[in-house]
């Protein structure tokens, strides 16, 4: 903004705002409680890697029969089939969860909506539109994501905003950022401080923002105390959010430590709007996703979230292929099976290219460099679909992957069955080899306190 | 919500004069029981609006928003339990930091700001709390305690001391007030009513504020802000002065179009997009033109001239640009690109605001027509009635069929409904929808589809039609239309749901929109006029909170 020159301020005036806004903290780089003691350290400063946490979406789940085999007991691993051929390269760094179900315990199963509610969540909707509980994804974040400048960052190839399926409740849900070009503004815009640059002098027209942020919540808070409690709640909530930038602009004005692997990208260019096709065209997806992917992977590299979401299609399947007349979702309910390759021809085509989109994903983070692994070794990303057979929106055995190591928390390469087990034994190992304190995740027929050791190391 | 419960001593709350040319005419309004106060986001039409309305036309910004849950039929009544993310609140930042450097900017300081310092290098406290306290009035719906103007102009003072710059203060400060919960949240206060005891009202900004944003979708001006401060939105006289200045304002059509958006579901257009092969006339230009038609339609038909609102589903008059009329494949439209008026011929195919490209090509496929979604649009946007969502285990084989004999989406859904699972909702949808088969996914024209003649008739609540004019038709003379009007209306009015203590209200407007010959500004004039508008009451639980406080606070919720 072109009025925040940064000149010197006055010292006394500094001084209470560093003091009178809240301690400003010499805030590390790096948080510590949380650190994995099996990670390797960065060569650069010594300290350890941290462990990142990542989601990706894609829409209409697999083929039957084309996606992944059936688990033989003499093959342990992966077996993957045409949808998902792509994944090959990366059969020992991610695993399969096949067979656990989604028990909705008389619920209703609203298409395209519970099953990616009740597995982030850890329970069913009511209606089609409720969001009954935080996404695991924020709980976790509300453990590892503290000390960056974003507690998460949440990004959609499919030019959606609403289609972001990380959420606190019905009425607190983000905006998925939809351009790569805003997205690199906000990532690495004037704000973004390059750990690898020599030079770093804190800007002082930071501390002031952060002092007078500080002097109006004061205030503001006072307005809180005649709330009910519904509208509290939702106070609190925006005082957290403020609080949340505050943190943002004390790690500004520390300088973060030298980081190798990050590499300040360089601004993409805004996709061409050809003024005919739109943003869910599939070609134009996919160019969408592959810029997206890179800022969000470099993102992470130089720490500046450690909790990252990506819906590369959307759960209602809004994307399309240029000369069909129906998006991905109505072919899967429209197109006939063909009898001689046993299923939907239009319907598969976008299925593998949403498993070529997650083979590109894992790829770029594992083309970063990280200690003696890759960005990839030192994540986790769980992807999944909100539905298993879109044909018939069925949501048992909902198809997820789990990639990355988690610095070396997590094994790798192995076909897991569920045997009929809740879903949420994923989500709720997930939290537990990231730390988040809970001895129980899901409600009724989801509820479960069972990580899957198997994977664990 | 903080609710200040000021007895306002100097305001004359007789209602002695009455206003004769809305009560003595028409029915009579009965009780209203009202509901719970409320606090609302401000959605985003509104948080743009009021910063276009402050400070000018010249002030540009981009940005996201979190998105507004839909509930019960309107956003708006999902900003009652919205909340503000993180990513959000870094927006709101973002934006408001951009909003006030452009405010201090040279550009505009010499309009925007009512007074010169002193001294530009330095701090000025006077003259920031002059600005502050009056553009903070406008943000904040009402005017500031000293301690609200005394925040940011200590900020400022800091800022332009470190900065050595006044200017650079002034912005600081109010970037802080714009990323406020008391702006980004209107909140309805309340105070004792001195006629009922034990009662609440609404205080006298928050009902400048109800009229404000129904009638401009954005903040109160200066003199509705005045006229609440002397306490004439407590007389029936005082409320109509204002709303027939609010009326006659050119704001009243950001405010018809801002509720017709909602009403209709027009954020469906932003993800609208047609396949360019299929349709290669149907580009975002048409897309985008398409929504504004529509609007344009109805506040051309409603606002300007005053007309029947039925008559919007047949009428034959229109706006057209160059984009459309390709689509339309008419004679029309400016080589600029711009709107030019439009009549359909007596005779032709379309007529009203169901045949027009907008409802046809965002209620269809992006390649294909979809004779249940468009139904489904009719039945639930526009008669207010609920469609069940399909099943998930549907077996659609039958429809699927490669060598299906099925050709037109009549025969193929026919085919579909023999499933009996199915067969219940595609009867409710299906025959309407099935009435503008006459127009393809883009809504251009067609007689045809896959060389068979399409047959466009079907029938709507037993009411048998021909085509889409008959559609239409069947539409205008459906009592269910405007009572659907009526019924989004008021709750989007009130800002919350429709309740069972509002039985009698809604119908009272309903019976009065007809006496008035189904005109919406004059429905839009009752409403205002009336005891349900303003009408509130505490939860009971905190009411006896109320009862023992001589000072004290009201939430639709019980403090903990």
């Amino acid at each position: 903004m072109s009025i925040l020159l940064p000149r010197a301020p006055a010292r006394r005036r500094l001084l209470r705002a560093m003091c009178g806004g809240g301690m400003v903290t010499l805030a590390l780089p790096f948080l510590d409680c949380y650190l994995d003691n099996k990670g390797t350290a960065l060569a650069a400063t010594g300290a350890p890697i941290p462990t990142r946490f990542g989601t990706w979406h894609w829409g209409m789940g697999h083929t039957p029969g084309h996606a992944i085999a059936e688990k033989r007991e003499s093959s342990p691993g992966i077996e993957f089939l045409s949808e998902t051929e792509s994944l090959k390269p990366f059969g020992n760094k991610l695993s399969y969860f096949g067979n656990f179900m989604m028990p909705l315990d008389g619920s209703s199963n609203f298409t395209h909506f519970t099953g990616w509610v009740a597995n982030r969540c850890g329970t069913p909707p009511a209606h089609n539109t409720e969001i009954p509980a935080t996404t695991f994804d924020l709980m976790i974040a509300d453990v590892i994501g503290n000390n960056t400048r974003f507690k998460t960052i949440d990004v959609t190839s499919v030019g959606i905003p609403r289609e972001n399926y990380s959420a606190r409740s019905t009425n607190s849900l983000g905006a998925a950022e939809t351009s790569p070009v805003a997205v690199y503004a906000r990532l690495f815009g004037p704000d973004f401080i390059d750990p690898n640059k020599a030079d770093f002098k804190p800007d002082p027209a930071i501390m002031l923002q952060k002092s007078v942020l500080s002097a109006f919540t004061e205030e503001n808070k006072a307005f809180v105390k005649g709330l009910g409690a519904s509208d509290r709640a939702r106070l609190d909530e925006y005082f957290t959010s403020v609080r949340q930038i505050e943190n943002q602009l004390a790690i500004q004005l520390e300088k973060p430590p030298h980081n190798e692997a990050c590499l300040v990208p360089k601004m993409p260019a805004e996709l061409a709007a050809d003024g005919t096709s739109g943003a869910r065209e599939m070609g134009k997806v996919i160019e969408t996703h592959k810029i997206m992917s890179k800022l969000l992977a470099m993102a992470v590299a130089c720490n500046q979230t450690r909790v990252f979401n990506m819906v590369f299609t959307d759960a209602n399947g809004n994307v399309r292929r240029t000369g069909e007349s129906y998006t991905h979702h109505i072919l899967t309910h429209e197109e006939a099976i063909d009898p001689k390759v046993g299923y939907q021809p239009l319907a598969y085509w976008f299925n593998k290219q949403c498993m070529d989109g997650f083979a590109t994903y894992l790829q770029t983070l594992d083309s970063i460099k990280e200690g003696d692994g890759t960005l990839l070794d030192n994540c986790l990303v769980f992807a999944s679909s909100e539905t298993n057979y879109a044909r018939v929106h069925t949501i048992d055995g909902i198809p997820t992957y789990l990639a990355g190591k988690a610095g070396g928390k997590v094994k790798s390469g192995m076909h897991v069955i569920g045997r009929g087990d809740p879903i949420t034994r994923i989500g709720f190992t997930i939290m537990r080899l990231l730390g988040v304190p809970i001895d129980k995740w899901g409600t009724n027929s989801l509820a479960t306190n069972k990580a899957i050791t198997e994977i664990m190391v | 919500m903080r609710r200040h419960f000021k007895t306002i001593a100097s305001v004359a709350v007789t209602v002695a004069v009455t206003v004769a040319a809305l009560t003595a005419c028409g029915p009579k309004e009965p009780a209203s029981e009202g509901g719970t106060p409320e606090m609302r986001r401000l959605t985003e039409e509104q948080y743009r609006n009021t910063v276009g309305d402050l400070f000018g036309p010249t002030i540009t910004f981009g940005g996201r928003f979190d998105p507004l849950a839909r509930t019960d039929g309107l956003i708006q009544l999902g900003a009652r339990t919205a909340r503000v993310t993180p990513s959000g609140f870094e927006q709101y930042y973002t934006l408001a930091r951009s909003i006030a450097a452009q405010v201090v900017d040279e550009e505009h300081r010499e309009t925007l700001i009512s007074c010169t310092p002193a001294d530009p290098k330095t701090a000025d406290d006077a003259c920031a709390r002059k600005f502050y306290a009056q553009v903070g009035r406008l943000l904040y719906r009402r005017p500031l305690t000293d301690d609200e103007i005394k925040t940011p102009t200590v900020a400022a003072h800091d800022v332009a001391t470190s900065m050595q710059n006044f200017y650079n203060g002034l912005a600081y400060g109010l970037a802080g007030m714009m990323v406020g919960p008391k702006f980004l949240f209107v909140m309805e206060n309340t105070e004792a009513d001195p006629d009922r005891k034990g009662e609440v009202r609404l205080n006298a900004d928050a009902r400048a504020s109800r009229l404000s944003f129904l009638l401009w979708n954005s903040m109160p001006d200066d003199m509705l802000l005045t006229a609440a401060s002397k306490g004439e939105l407590f007389t029936k006289e005082g409320v109509k002065r204002q709303v027939d200045r609010m009326v006659a304002s050119p704001k009243l059509e950001g405010g018809v179009r801002a509720f017709f958006t909602d009403f209709l579901d027009l954020r469906k257009f932003e993800t609208l997009e047609k396949d360019p092969v299929i349709y290669p006339s149907f580009n975002v230009k048409a897309g985008e033109d398409a929504k504004e038609q529509i609007l344009r339609t109805i506040a051309d038909h409603v606002v300007t001239r005053e007309l029947d609102y039925r008559d919007l589903f047949i009428t034959r008059h229109t706006f057209v640009t160059a984009a459309l009329a390709r689509i339309y494949r008419i004679p029309a439209g400016r080589p600029d690109g711009g709107w030019t008026a439009y009549e359909f011929a007596e005779s032709g195919p379309r007529a009203g605001l169901v045949a027009q490209i907008g409802f046809l090509a965002v209620n269809s496929h992006p390649g294909r027509s979809s004779p249940t979604i468009r139904g489904r649009a009719v039945r639930e946007v526009l008669l207010c009635q609920k469609v069940p969502d399909p099943l998930s285990n549907v077996d659609f084989s039958l429809f699927n069929d490669p060598n299906s004999p099925h050709r037109t989406a009549r025969q193929r859904l026919t085919a579909h409904a023999v499933t009996p699972a199915c067969a219940g909702c595609h009867k409710i949808t299906d025959p309407i929808g099935l009435g503008l088969e006459n127009f393809d996914g883009s809504g251009a024209l067609r007689n045809m589809e896959n060389g068979e003649a399409i047959d466009a008739s079907g029938d709507v609540d037993g009411i048998a039609f021909k085509d889409a004019k008959g559609l239409e038709k069947a539409l205008r003379d459906s009592p269910a239309v405007p009572t659907c009007l009526v019924n989004r209306l008021y709750a989007y009015a009130l800002g919350r749901p429709i309740e069972s203590g509002d039985k009698n209200a809604v119908a009272y407007f309903q019976e009065a929109f007809a006496k008035d010959d189904y005109r919406v500004p004059a429905l839009l004039r009752r409403l205002t006029a009336s005891d349900a508008f303003f009408k509130v009451r505490l939860p009971k639980s905190e009411a006896a909170t109320q009862a023992r406080a001589t000072d004290g606070l009201s939430a639709k919720d019980t403090p903990s």
